[in-house]
């Protein structure tokens, strides 16, 4: 977006910054990206009983180019990681990452040969949801704490 | 038909075939030489007496520093007569290699390229060789006892 | 391009209906498959080269993770293959509360199934009927050992605890009013015309080729092969409940799913039948080599702390010698390979996959097929690449 170069950082572009915010985070859609034992808690949540929809996020694009969030719900393998690091780069800006569940975020407990000790090698990482798996209440909880993030975001950085 | 009528079946058929029979926690084994396993499971599977229909489990053990150093263990079990029994080969650390049991079982299809994966034992007379959980390009084989755990 | 005129298409890794990290490289006529060629290992996590590190109670919790669908019964397999090994009696109470959660624990596998397989074919309603039951289920382990999905309740020799109050009432609740649940599904599909037009006729497997497949469990049950190891080979005390196990005539998709629906049924009515003869008693082993001295008196008692604390550390050691101990998990056969050196680590940690062998057979199901009924098949299948990677 390139207007708010010209305008500066004014009470207009304040305002802008916070309508933009606020439409990203009311409405990120997911990528579908369960991979393993996380993805079950993942399906729990947006069905009825834990209602992502509520977020706004029920819908999980299976196409990463209509998908602004990745969830990667489960452990990465070094077989799997070309895959994740190809739908990542066909994600259309700004896009968002979460790593859900203790695999995603520093590989678990699989300390192996085939296992990536934690996606935020290869990817940048906003939100890190410990837990394995996670309750859908603590995925939910992550959510919140990424929409808080997207909320202070500052457009003339996006 | 129990698993003791299976064995004297077996060894009078196979005699020389059957190298050790031994027996723990209820459970019948038979180590058998290598050359005779193909046609010993042709006739486990075949004989209407022995009818062991199932190939349950094929998998590759890793017994370093002994010599022979790999095992591959076949466990086969019967929906006739409800027996299970289990057959072992003893294979060298160099160049193991053995026949593979496809035209047999089909079900020896993907767990004879996980042993090989994994092991790196030749099935001879396999259709499609080839490594199955990792890489293609994957140097090594993890399940060996020489392997380290982070790779 | 293959030759031949044929296309090649790929399907996953990365896909909304593979059920997880599954490849399978599609050889296409126009949209019918010549080939298909699943490719597999996204998810290897080299869980058989790590469990040779840990001792034997450091291994349950590595079990959790395979069939992650299926937690407690992964845990009953690989403790019951430890206890043949060491020779150890479980107690009576112990075994019945295991056959209690392995039942409800396949109730909740076949329902997460369910919801999963008719949203893949279109059917959206389903999923979340199902996962409102599975929910309550989840609820009560929940209860029981403080994880939804990753139990690790079951010991070598019994279980971690006893069962909490109010579990049982809120078990025997659940199972008067979970059949009327069964029927409303029913309602949505089993008489449905499109839901019948999708799934009758397709990815068809006799019984010879299924068995010569190795395949197991609902699968080989569909192709009209009555083979069910809590019948044939009974364990943990199956043999004191009454059940059927059902069959299917044609081994079609459609079989599959009536086979799992009427499965679910009968386990409803073993868990009814387990709360009803619920014995009293023990829930651990009396071998205090190997079994964990109660929590309470860990507390109290210094010879029980140092007890539990070298049994935490050091493990336990096992007589030298292999065994191979299967249950009827709710995939198939799912059986643990054991082999030991007299240590307290095992040497050789083998898992027999079901859904591992049961997917080996997708290519000659869906020889012939349309795209939309490969996405049918390998639903019916019920995999878990969890368990098949490992």
């Amino acid at each position: 977006m390139g207007i708010e170069t010209q305008l500066g950082n004014n009470v207009l572009t304040t305002s802008l910054e916070k309508l933009v915010n606020w439409a990203r985070r009311s409405s990120l859609w997911p990528a579908g990206f369960g991979l393993a034992c996380c993805a079950l808690e993942m399906i729990v949540a947006a069905s009825a009983r834990y209602d992502m929809a509520r977020f706004g996020m029920e819908v999980f694009r299976p196409s990463p180019r209509q998908a602004d969030l990745m969830i990667v719900a489960g452990t990465v393998t070094k077989k799997m990681l070309p895959a994740v690091i190809r739908i990542y780069e066909q994600m259309l800006e700004p896009k968002w990452v979460i790593a859900m569940g203790a695999c995603a975020s520093t590989g678990g407990i699989f300390d192996t040969y085939a296992t990536v000790q934690g996606i935020d090698q290869y990817l940048p990482v906003d939100v890190y949801i410990p837990g394995c798996p996670p309750r859908p209440e603590a995925l939910l909880y992550g959510i919140i704490k990424l929409h808080e993030k997207i909320g202070r975001e500052k457009l003339l950085e996006r | 038909m129990d698993l003791a009528t299976v064995v004297d079946r077996v060894k009078q058929k196979f005699s020389e075939a059957v190298l050790e029979v031994s027996s723990f926690r209820g459970e019948t084994t038979l180590q058998v030489r290598p050359g005779d396993l193909l046609p010993l499971c042709r006739f486990l599977r075949d004989d209407p007496e022995m009818a062991f229909d199932f190939l349950i489990d094929l998998c590759g053990v890793d017994y370093l520093p002994r010599e022979p150093r790999f095992q591959v263990v076949y466990h086969l079990c019967s929906t006739r007569t409800r027996l299970r029994l289990r057959l072992k080969v003893s294979l060298p650390g160099t160049d193991p290699k053995i026949a593979s049991v496809f035209s047999v079982w089909k079900a020896a299809d993907w767990m004879e390229r996980e042993a090989f994966d994994m092991y790196g034992i030749t099935f001879a007379g396999h259709p499609d060789l080839r490594r199955i959980l990792l890489t293609p390009e994957w140097q090594g084989y993890p399940l060996r006892k020489d392997y380290p755990l982070r790779g | 391009m293959g030759d031949n005129n044929t296309m090649i298409l790929n399907m996953g890794p990365q896909h909304p209906s593979t059920h997880g990290v599954l490849r399978v490289i599609l050889e296409l006529d126009g949209e019918v498959v010549v080939k298909a060629t699943p490719d597999i290992g996204f998810l290897h996590r080299g869980l058989e080269k790590l469990a040779e590190h840990k001792t034997y109670h450091q291994c349950i919790p590595l079990t959790d993770r395979l069939d992650y669908v299926a937690g407690m019964t992964n845990n009953l397999a690989y403790v019951l293959a430890v206890e043949k090994l060491l020779g150890l009696e479980v107690p009576p109470r112990a075994q019945a509360i295991r056959v209690l959660l392995s039942e409800l624990q396949r109730i909740s596998s076949h329902l997460l199934w369910l919801g999963t397989h008719a949203h893949d074919i279109g059917a959206m309603t389903p999923l979340f009927y199902a996962l409102r039951e599975r929910d309550e289920i989840l609820f009560m382990f929940e209860m029981i050992c403080g994880s939804r999905l990753t139990p690790s309740y079951f010991r070598v020799g019994g279980l971690a605890q006893d069962l909490p109050e109010g579990l049982e009432e809120k078990a025997r609740e659940f199972a008067r009013t979970f059949n009327a649940r069964v029927d409303e599904y029913e309602t949505l599909l089993t008489k449905n015309k499109i839901w019948l037009k999708r799934t009758q006729g397709v990815g068809v497997i006799s019984a010879e080729e299924a068995v010569n497949w190795g395949l197991t469990g609902p699968n080989l049950r569909a192709s009209n092969m009555a083979w069910d190891l809590r019948k044939a080979m009974p364990y943990s005390g199956y043999e004191n409940y009454e059940f059927i196990v059902p069959t299917g005539k044609n081994g079609d998709v459609y079989d599959r799913y009536m086979v799992r629906m009427t499965e679910v049924r009968q386990s409803n009515e073993i868990v009814r039948q387990v709360l009803e003869k619920m014995p009293g008693g023990a829930i651990l082993a009396d071998d205090p080599k190997v079994v964990y001295p109660p929590k309470d008196r860990v507390r109290e008692s210094i010879e029980a702390l140092i007890h539990h604390f070298h049994l935490a550390s050091d493990g336990f050691p096992t007589p030298a010698g292999e065994v191979y101990a299967s249950i009827e998990s709710p995939k198939g056969e799912l059986g643990f390979y054991l082999v030991s050196d007299g240590t307290n680590k095992p040497w050789r940690f083998r898992v027999r996959p079901p859904s591992f062998i049961n997917l080996s057979a997708l290519p000659v199901m869906v020889q012939g097929l349309l795209i939309s009924d490969v996405v049918a098949v390998i639903g019916s299948i019920d995999i878990v690449l969890a368990e098949i990677d490992r």
